[in-house]
């Protein structure tokens, strides 16, 4: 399987570029992070729109319109509530 | 647009959510790192949507109008409590549809070559049970499903054969291709999900929401391989280790090993309380008493719990600390990694009450503090400030990291009852001479204590 070397390479040091990251994230962030990178995940969204765009036929259509509903709930969804997380943190005010 | 071209905005997408991640390392910075996720997530659809794959645009974009209603009404409306039950359910369609995106790429050509096939078997799998598992967790935390671990006999056993079906199936059709494959195994996936997390209490379900949300991204990275895209395989391997590392956090701060969450049916019978038993009182205190202590203090640290957020008393838990920082008090919270239902989920519900991120400190950084404070202040936590999980080596939390509150000079407890918390463990900190017991609802107790105070 030598055409899985380059995803399989960018698979393994995209994950240790997430683990650097992550790690940097205070506790206090822990909630608001697993959402946003919940919302990230929904990414998939590509593919969604891809095999909703497809023609192959009527079954494919269906499972296309719920990938794509399904990813965009993620998506739209994650990224939302997280910010409306994130708009609560505020520093001590005078 | 060109394949070439394409190319590169994605890499530009996947490069903000990396800045995205970045910007999350600290409160000041972190809501215009989502939103910089957020732009790249926009890039990214915006560029697909020129692919030229694509025949028709009417299922597309019926699916965005439908989900970005869905999400955004789900996002808005959700309480901050009930934040691990929402997190299950986005993780839960994010799986669904990277399972879906799969079953149509089949359907679209089952003569694809070998390395295609198993993609799609894996992301199918994966996408399926993190879709049934993130929606089973949803139900045990929203009080749907028993919270319970469901259990009965033979169990390891069915489980052992539904897991070697589904890895049967998943050879079937990476084998040959066929939809019947496909079908079979998207319905044995599920089914796994399902008996996967009924078995796991309701307490644990947080581990299991950010290891399946660990899931998802892994699911999105083999999405990503079967569609050759790179935005999907980067940004699925962020979250896989994102996912992993919140959970190994989780499991240590419960003193528990992922194997043990997973397969123990943790927190459905109370252990057998070998001490408790003896006559020990614990001395119970009016909130006339707690509001004296606490106002002629001259430093306070509160430890928020679940029971806290259960009785919805975070805001006034902040009149409390405004009270008594009015008289000069010096007022600090100490935050446990698993108080709340999932990790920084109290940091998130006394964010809400406008309590500033400054005044709160983790474990490590607080821990050191107590022995020199006056009074301890623990609201609706119980399990987490347990001095046995640092003094009885028999105690089944023994070793867990725990907050010193006993070392202050006083401790005051608020708590409906002397009724051990999930663990099903006694707490010794309750009988210590110089604890006094607030038995309440944590608001109408607090809120008490302020009237009380304004008294003074």
């Amino acid at each position: 399987m030598a055409e899985l070397l380059i995803p399989i390479t960018v698979f393994v040091l995209a994950a240790f570029v997430g683990f650097e990251v992550i790690t940097k994230v205070p506790p206090t962030l822990h909630t608001p992070l697993m959402s946003g990178s919940n919302a990230i995940s929904g990414i998939t969204i590509i593919g969604a729109i891809i095999a909703a765009g497809e023609d192959v036929g009527a079954v494919g259509a269906v499972l296309g319109f719920l990938a794509v509903t399904f990813a965009t709930i993620n998506v739209v969804g994650g990224f939302l509530v997280t910010d409306r997380m994130l708009e609560m943190f505020k520093k001590d005010r005078p | 647009m060109n394949v070439t071209a394409a190319g590169y905005l994605y890499l530009l997408s996947a490069a903000l959510f990396i800045f995205g991640l970045k910007r999350l390392s600290s409160p000041a910075t972190a809501r215009r790192g989502n939103q910089l996720a957020a732009a790249g997530m926009l890039l990214a659809v915006v560029v697909t949507l020129t692919d030229r794959q694509i025949v028709g645009y009417t299922t597309i974009i019926a699916g965005l109008v439908v989900g970005s209603g869905v999400g955004t009404v789900l996002a808005r409306r959700v309480e901050m409590t009930a934040m691990p039950q929402l997190v299950a359910a986005f993780n839960g369609f994010g799986g669904g549809a990277s399972a879906l995106v799969a079953a149509v790429e089949l359907l679209r050509d089952p003569a694809s070559p070998l390395r295609t096939l198993v993609t799609i078997a894996l992301s199918a799998l994966i996408g399926a049970i993190t879709f049934s598992g993130s929606f089973v967790a949803y139900g045990k935390l929203q009080g749907i499903v028993s919270g319970r671990p469901v259990t009965y006999p033979g169990q390891r056993f069915v489980d052992l054969v539904i897991a070697a079906a589904t890895l049967a199936l998943g050879g079937w059709l990476a084998a040959t291709g066929s939809t019947t494959a496909l079908w079979s195994l998207l319905g044995i996936s599920l089914l796994l999900g399902v008996v996967r997390v009924l078995p796991i209490g309701g307490a644990d379900m947080p581990v299991v929401i950010s290891f399946l949300n660990s899931l998802s991204g892994v699911a999105a990275s083999m999405a990503g391989f079967v569609i050759d895209s790179n935005a999907l395989i980067i940004s699925g391997a962020l979250v896989g280790a994102s996912g992993l590392i919140l959970t190994n956090i989780m499991v240590k701060a419960m003193n528990r090993s992922l194997g043990n969450v997973l397969f123990a049916a943790f927190g459905g019978e109370a252990a057998e309380g070998g001490v408790g038993a003896e006559e020990r009182t614990a001395r119970s205190a009016t909130p006339e008493d707690v509001a004296i202590t606490l106002a002629y203090a001259r430093s306070v640290i509160i430890v928020p719990g679940y029971g806290l957020a259960v009785a919805q008393a975070q805001h006034v838990l902040r009149e409390l600390a405004s009270a008594l920082e009015a008289r000069g008090v010096d007022v600090k919270y100490a935050i446990h990694p698993v108080a709340g239902r999932m990790p920084g989920h109290m940091n998130v519900l006394l964010a809400e009450a406008d309590v500033p991120y400054d005044q709160l400190y983790d474990l490590e950084d607080i821990n050191p503090e107590f022995a020199h404070t006056d009074v301890a202040l623990v609201v609706g936590a119980n399990d987490v400030v347990n001095p046995s999980a640092r003094e009885d080596p028999s105690s089944p939390i023994y070793g867990m990291p725990i907050l010193d509150v006993d070392q202050a000079e006083h401790v005051i407890v608020v708590k409906r009852s002397l009724s051990p918390g999930f663990a099903g463990i006694d707490n010794p900190l309750f009988y210590l001479d110089k604890t006094m017991m607030l038995f309440a609802d944590a608001k109408k107790g607090l809120a008490d204590v302020v009237s009380a105070i304004a008294e003074l």
